[in-house]
């Protein structure tokens, strides 16, 4: 078993890209060859004990390593990016694309999350205790491929795009989302407890979607097609009545796409 | 600067030399290649130990897409496209990004990594050439050109609808002077101009809107102007209902019009040395063949077209095919055909951009993935390959992938694999879905290429094709110094292993260019300015006047004045201008 400490050593100006900071990466590594792993800021690289004191204990496989990050940061970009294995525990908040493309392992972070959290995420956990912002687990600027599998869990509210292109996994949001909520969605399963505004569900032809709150500004090309009480979405129980639209027509003639919303 | 090399012992590929692994050197001086050398010289000499190595012309791509504005538009529109394919900045080299439209540079790169030294834009609209050539003076390394997109235009349809031929031929020479174009391209003709009222023409002798001009009087019209003039390559056509099921007949058809002309090329370049005869024998160049060789009636009865078409071409002589390969994966279709890109649009539900050139063609672009588990993309893959194995004379084909239409030019090494090895072609088909062989012929085809054909395939037929053998594609007394030497033995060839030939294939030992190594197993160690070719031909100055009245008359339709219309040869960097139909003489007092 490897534990990592990260602390670290203060506010940052430009944004640090740090898809280095993975467990693939730290196991088997000693405290100066971590330290000496290169992030870059803006034009410049540096190494990694520029931004954190570290401290290790222990050695072990990825699948063995947990990765400790204390204090902000929020300007850190990348952590955990494409990682396979082990643990990342953030007591702070974290930047952008936190756990993007992650193919196993788990990440937690305490505080919020910057945009594009779990981009493109094949496999895993990812726990967001505190609030995300745009792109959760959507699919990378002009792909409609998002995020195929999966958990993503944002105990606050996330921003816009959620879920976008999103064809399979599960994102589960406790609080609010904003525009766009699952636009483009072909599979996989999205239940956001509070509310959504315009555009949810825009251009799916696959997938469901779970509003448990209201829905602002409904997508024109959906259509209602029934009314079920208690669903159950995979072992998820919703409870209470739910109206079921499939859509969106918008886009073609046969779509594949369910939305459920909570009748009020 | 200008080295002096010699390429020691190398088994030589030059098939317009008729040399077939032979071991031999090669000379280059000044930048070309000579019969030999001065004592002194050869003293003095840069010297690449070729022994056990396979040394071939640079290679030549006679149809890629890779510069103007179809091309931005897909960078533009594809973010996606670049963000996991990206290049570092060296000292010697700009950084770069892209897999299926990459940037300019990276461009230039991959190619010279690849040992591809000359490489020709297959559709620059007219409207469209100031970009065009904007997008080839960044390129580096690379020598290029740029086929003119005509076989919509208002002027040529008119002329050749009242049967001017002549005066058609005035206002191409004119056109290909003005925009700086090499050659002639016609696409989807008569079509694209009914696509600006959502319509198309299915038909030979369907006459389109407003014009009322056939695809057949068009094909034949600008064939007949294109040796008219004498120009050194021969009309490079994209045909009618490409990318329809069953169209393969309407492409028979169609290169069946220009049968009754006679190539004629009245270049004023001075042609290097070479054995057979280096001069285009076809009247007609048929583009990516495989998206106009479709079988079948729909899509549930798709399958590959490819045996009727080949049956003809094997029985003319005035036909030369390029394949348009698809090697999987992703790709970004990109055509001045802007009906066909809507056709995709409604099969894919991609996002997609048509645009309307006025009063001359027309152009779209749309994402696209060729997936093995596709029953059509695993047809179309083994299509690609019929077209090139099923053709016995190889000097009736060139080897492309229509980039980035039916895969990336990166992918070459792959379709050059599947040619010279059946296992290749077998490994693959069990990989992809069943109807790659159960609905094309490729299944039953024992034929593997030899290095030699590989070597007209890439370089000698396309340089031939396109009129660019009189200093390309060949290792000729007086040709340029483009040399490729790739780590294999043809002696010890294991066609079974067929990823390391693959990879010696992406990753040639040497590019030569003009005589100088721009790359080194891959990695680029220099980085010189290519040249842009052009033409400059010239009919009766009465005729040209002529013309030129009614041109300036129609110019009110236009957008743009007449004055900014043309591209300036300052546009351009290192310019060739080849007189046709003119000696270099009369070229230089005419303007």
């Amino acid at each position: 078993m490897a534990e990592i400490l990260l602390r670290s050593k203060g506010s940052i100006g430009i944004m640090v890209e740090a898809e280095v900071i993975r467990p693939n990466i730290f196991a088997g590594k000693k405290k100066e060859e971590i330290e000496g792993l290169l992030v870059w800021q803006g034009p410049v690289q540096l190494p990694l004990s520029e931004f954190f004191d570290v401290d290790v204990s222990g050695a072990g496989s990825p699948e063995e390593t947990n990765i400790l990050i204390e204090g902000d940061v929020s300007r850190i970009k990348r952590i955990g990016q494409g990682m396979k294995a082990g643990r990342i525990e953030i007591h702070g908040c974290a930047g952008m694309h936190l756990g993007a493309e992650m193919e196993g392992g788990s990440i937690f972070v305490q505080g919020d999350a910057g945009s594009w959290a779990g981009m493109e995420m094949k496999s895993g956990l990812l726990h967001i205790a505190g609030s995300a912002g745009d792109h959760v687990g959507s699919a990378y600027r002009g792909s409609w491929r998002g995020m195929t599998g999966g958990q993503i869990t944002v105990d606050g509210s996330a921003r816009s795009q959620l879920g976008g292109g999103l064809a399979g996994g599960l994102i589960v949001v406790a609080g609010n989302v904003e525009n766009f909520c699952g636009i483009r969605q072909s599979g996989g399963l999205i239940l956001v407890k509070g509310s959504t505004v315009r555009g949810t569900g825009a251009e799916m032809n696959g997938g469901t979607i779970a509003v448990c709150g209201a829905i602002r500004q409904f997508s024109p090309g959906f259509i209602e097609t029934g009314r079920e009480e208690n669903v159950l979405l995979g072992d998820m129980q919703l409870e209470g009545w739910y109206a079921k639209f499939t859509g969106d027509y918008a886009l073609g003639k046969n779509p594949k796409g369910s939305l459920y919303c909570r009748e009020e | 600067m200008a080295a002096t090399m010699i390429i020691r012992n190398g088994y030589v590929f030059d098939p317009l030399n008729e040399i077939n692994g032979e071991i031999k050197d090669v000379f280059i001086k000044d930048g070309k290649v000579v019969a030999d050398l001065y004592a002194g010289e050869k003293r003095d000499a840069k010297v690449i130990n070729a022994s056990g190595k396979t040394v071939m012309p640079g290679g030549v791509d006679s149809h890629a897409h890779v510069a103007g504005a179809k091309v931005n538009a897909g960078r533009l529109m594809r973010p996606e496209d670049h963000y996991k394919s990206i290049r570092q900045k060296t000292a010697l080299t700009h950084s770069g990004s892209g897999y299926t439209i990459p940037s300019v540079y990276k461009q230039g790169y991959d190619y010279a990594a690849m040992g591809y030294t000359t490489v020709f834009e297959a559709a620059m609209p007219p409207l469209e050439a100031r970009h065009t050539h904007e997008e080839m003076r960044s390129t580096p390394i690379l020598d290029m050109g740029a086929y003119l997109v005509l076989g919509n235009n208002w002027f040529v349809m008119r002329y050749l609808k009242e049967g001017d031929v002549e005066k058609a031929a005035a206002y191409v020479a004119w056109m290909m002077r003005t925009h700086k174009a090499y050659g002639i391209k016609c696409v989807n003709p008569g079509g694209v101009e009914n696509w600006g009222w959502a319509k198309n023409v299915h038909g030979l002798d369907e006459p389109n809107m407003h014009f009322e001009i056939t695809s057949r009087e068009l094909i034949h019209g600008l064939a007949e102007v294109n040796e008219l003039l004498g120009l050194p390559m021969s009309l490079h056509l994209h045909t009618n209902n490409l990318g329809h099921p069953g169209n393969w007949e309407i492409t028979r058809d169609s290169l069946a019009i220009p049968s009754d002309i006679k190539p004629s090329q009245k270049t004023g370049a001075n042609w290097a040395e070479t054995k057979m005869n280096s001069r285009r024998v076809q009247s007609v160049y048929l583009a990516h063949a495989q998206f106009s060789a479709f079988g079948g009636t729909s899509w549930r009865d798709f399958q590959s077209g490819a045996a009727g078409l080949v049956d003809y071409v094997n029985k003319s002589d005035h036909v030369v095919i390029d394949n348009g390969a698809v090697p999987f994966g992703l790709a970004t279709a990109m055509t001045g055909d802007g009906p066909a890109i809507h056709d995709l649009y409604m099969l894919s539900g991609q996002k997609w951009s048509n645009t309307d050139v006025e009063m001359e063609c027309g152009s779209g672009v749309i994402p696209f993935v060729y997936l093995k588990s596709s029953p059509i993309s695993s047809i179309q893959w083994a299509m690609g390959l019929e077209l090139l194995l099923l053709i016995n004379d190889p000097w009736k084909t060139i080897m492309t992938t229509d980039h980035p239409n039916g895969g990336v030019f990166t992918q070459y090494p792959q379709v050059i694999t599947w040619l010279m090895s059946k296992k290749a072609r077998d490994d693959t088909a069990k990989e992809c879905h069943k109807w790659a062989y159960d609905k094309s012929s490729l299944g039953g085809v024992d034929r593997e290429m030899s290095l030699y054909e590989i070597a007209i395939l890439t370089r000698a037929n396309s340089a031939r094709t396109i009129g660019m053998s009189c200093r390309k594609g060949h290792l000729g007394a007086g040709a340029d110094g483009d040399v490729t030497v790739y780590d294999i033995d043809p002696d010890n060839l294991n066609l079974n292993d067929t990823a390391a030939l693959t990879a010696k294939l992406v990753r040639p030992d040497y590019t030569v260019k003009d005589g100088r190594i721009v790359a080194r197993q891959g990695e680029i160690v220099a980085v010189p300015e290519g040249r842009r070719y052009y033409c400059r031909p010239y009919v009766d100055d009465a005729l040209e006047k002529e013309m030129l009245i009614d041109v300036k008359d129609w110019f009110k339709y236009y957008t743009v004045g007449f004055a900014n219309y043309p591209v300036p040869e300052k546009y351009l960097k290192n310019p060739v201008a080849i007189p046709v139909n003119a000696t270099e003489a009369e070229a230089l007092v005419r303007s």
